[in-house]
């Protein structure tokens, strides 16, 4: 370890990771417009333009963008290695995607347009940028603990992820499509999505409720193992799909899984902080979602279940349920301190609000049983699309638009202060 | 042999108790207990701000030459977490419940993440720095 390059700055500015943060809950109010919009025809399939622009407006535009956020946030408390040039790099990744993920989604629903190339060129170059200097600062980091590789082998995930989208963004236009989609979609939620909830988790359940540290081989194996078994998976569904390869690498896989939002479940009943917390209940949805979707999974796969219908019913459970409630657990806990610890540095006199002054459990609290209703009217739209679509994109609109709208108070808040302040001074 | 960093990474375990102690008295509204619970954390916490601020810190710059920002960012964060200890106590004594919880909720994050900063970097940091030196240390956070 070298003291040389170590930085233990408090924070990048506080734009760097709010941007991102803000935009996210709007993609998720598009993608409950757009479902509105198109109604019960839209879910036909999982392949309709309406359901490709859906998910990458969930995937790209919420996911990943408050993923980013967080870990331009996370880089220089974990790693002890700030991003360089925080807010040339935050301004210009948040630009490509945004709007690459609108090119995208208008390349999906109305082709023919130019907007499918735009899109690639777009967010192609802005993740790779992203991905290139995250890398670069885990790799300069004086410190490499299990979250920091997590989060680095998470980070070649998304790589992985965005290089099949573009190589299946050209191919679709000679036509070539197939077992490539499957393998895409599994980096992208595995290798990205669930590497990287499970690098924070590692630091965030203990420190957020004062529970035991996950046990240390399940912090050093998970990367690892989702890695080389989503390896032997994308092979086996290339090379041999249909033959139980692919069957014994979806097991490894699921397993994986299963451990961590068991493991999880139980260290936070293990808690020694027991008071009644929002982000507690969003991570709790979050596990009992992921435990759902793999056993349902596992059912599938062993046919006690079938259906056509039934990797709609996984990707609620995972991209809904698990990722999306673990994601405004973060939020809800990231933001108003973020704006509390920027507060401090203003050197404003007086007494300053506090996370719950500025970010308030009656304004999160409800909003668990907003989010809660949107992911069970989804299920039943997913199982009978005629009567539950238009339910199930009302109360995704709802979930969204509230969660933004609690964000923006919280920031509202925070700039009546220091104006306030600026005015005295 | 325990190391100063398994040592104070100890105390940090042992204050995250008391807090947790504190705070849910608190939450059940037994002001009386919160307070003596409150009192014997908020000690825990400043004897091992002494510690570091009067012993490890200035070991550590001074094997490293002055101006060594993450042990100045540790500074500002203890201070920031006494300022809290300060409210809280305040918020205590008037008995006003939901202050105390908003504010307790803020320094659990930042404390938190200072410990993980300590822990991960610099208790690791200082070990290497130290060498020899760091059984004087010990010596002198026992005798505290």
């Amino acid at each position: 370890m070298s003291a040389t390059g170590l930085q233990l700055d408090q924070a990048p500015p506080l734009s760097v990771p709010l941007r991102f943060f803000l935009t996210a809950p709007l993609f998720g109010v598009l993608a409950a417009v757009l479902l509105f919009w198109h109604g019960p025809t839209g879910l036909a399939s999982r392949w309709t333009p309406t359901m490709l622009a859906f998910t990458h407006l969930l995937t790209l535009g919420f996911l990943t963008s408050a993923m980013l956020g967080a870990l331009l946030q996370m880089l220089p408390v974990l790693a002890g290695a700030p991003v360089a040039r925080p807010r040339l790099v935050s301004g210009v990744v948040h630009g490509l995607l945004t709007t690459g993920t609108l090119a995208l989604v208008t390349g999906f629903l109305a082709p023919g347009t130019g907007a499918f190339p735009v899109a690639l060129l777009l967010l192609g170059p802005g993740l790779a940028l992203f991905v290139g200097v995250a890398l670069e600062c885990l790799w300069r980091a004086p410190i490499g603990d299990s979250t920091a590789r997590t989060m680095g082998i998470a980070l070649v995930g998304l790589a992985i992820t965005v290089a099949l989208g573009i190589g299946l963004g050209v191919g679709a236009r000679t036509g070539a499509q197939s077992s490539w989609t499957g393998v895409h979609i599994g980096w992208g939620l595995l290798g990205w999505v669930a590497m990287l909830i499970g690098g924070v988790a590692w630091q965030v359940v203990p420190m957020f409720q004062l529970t035991p540290p996950y046990p240390a081989w399940l912090r050093r194996a998970y990367a690892p193992v989702l890695f080389f078994t989503l390896l032997g998976l994308s092979a086996a569904l290339l090379l041999a799909p249909g033959r139980l390869a692919e069957k014994f690498f979806g097991a490894a896989i699921a397993a994986a899984l299963a451990l961590f939002a068991g493991i999880t479940l139980l260290r936070q009943r293990q808690r020694r902080r027991r008071l009644p917390d929002v982000t507690l209940a969003f991570w709790r949805l979050a596990m009992t979602s992921l435990l759902a979707a793999v056993l349902l999974w596992l059912a599938g796969a062993a046919e006690i279940v079938r259906g056509e219908r039934l990797a709609f019913l996984y990707g609620v459970l995972f991209l809904l349920g698990f990722a999306a409630s673990a994601v405004h657990g973060m939020l809800y806990k990231i933001v108003p301190f973020l704006l509390w610890l920027h507060l401090q540095r203003k050197n404003i006199r007086g007494t300053l609000p506090n996370m719950k002054e500025l970010l308030p459990d009656r304004r999160t609290r409800p909003h668990l049983w907003v989010h809660v209703a949107a992911i069970a009217a989804a299920v039943l739209a997913c199982l009978v699309p005629a009567p539950f679509t238009y339910l199930a994109a009302a109360l995704l609109l709802l979930s969204f638009g509230w969660l933004e709208w609690n964000l923006l108070a919280a920031v509202r808040r925070y700039r009546r202060l220091i104006r306030a302040h600026a005015h005295v001074a | 042999m325990s190391t100063l960093a398994d040592i104070l990474t100890h105390e940090h375990r042992r204050c995250d108790d008391l807090f947790a102690q504190a705070e849910s008295a608190v939450a059940n509204g037994d002001l009386e207990t919160a307070r003596r619970d409150f009192g014997e954390f908020e000690r825990s916490m400043n004897r091992h701000f002494d510690f570091e601020e009067q012993v490890l810190f200035p070991a550590i710059e001074t094997a490293m030459g002055p101006g060594m920002g993450p042990v100045q960012v540790m500074r500002l964060e203890h201070d920031q977490m006494r300022a809290l200890f300060c409210d809280m106590a305040l918020a205590l004594a008037a008995g006003d419940k939901q202050r105390y919880l908003g504010l307790s909720e803020t320094l659990l994050i930042l404390m938190q993440q200072h410990n993980m900063k300590e822990e991960h970097i610099l208790y690791r940091l200082a070990g290497e720095l130290l060498g020899d030196r760091e059984q004087e240390l010990l010596t002198r956070l026992g005798g505290q």
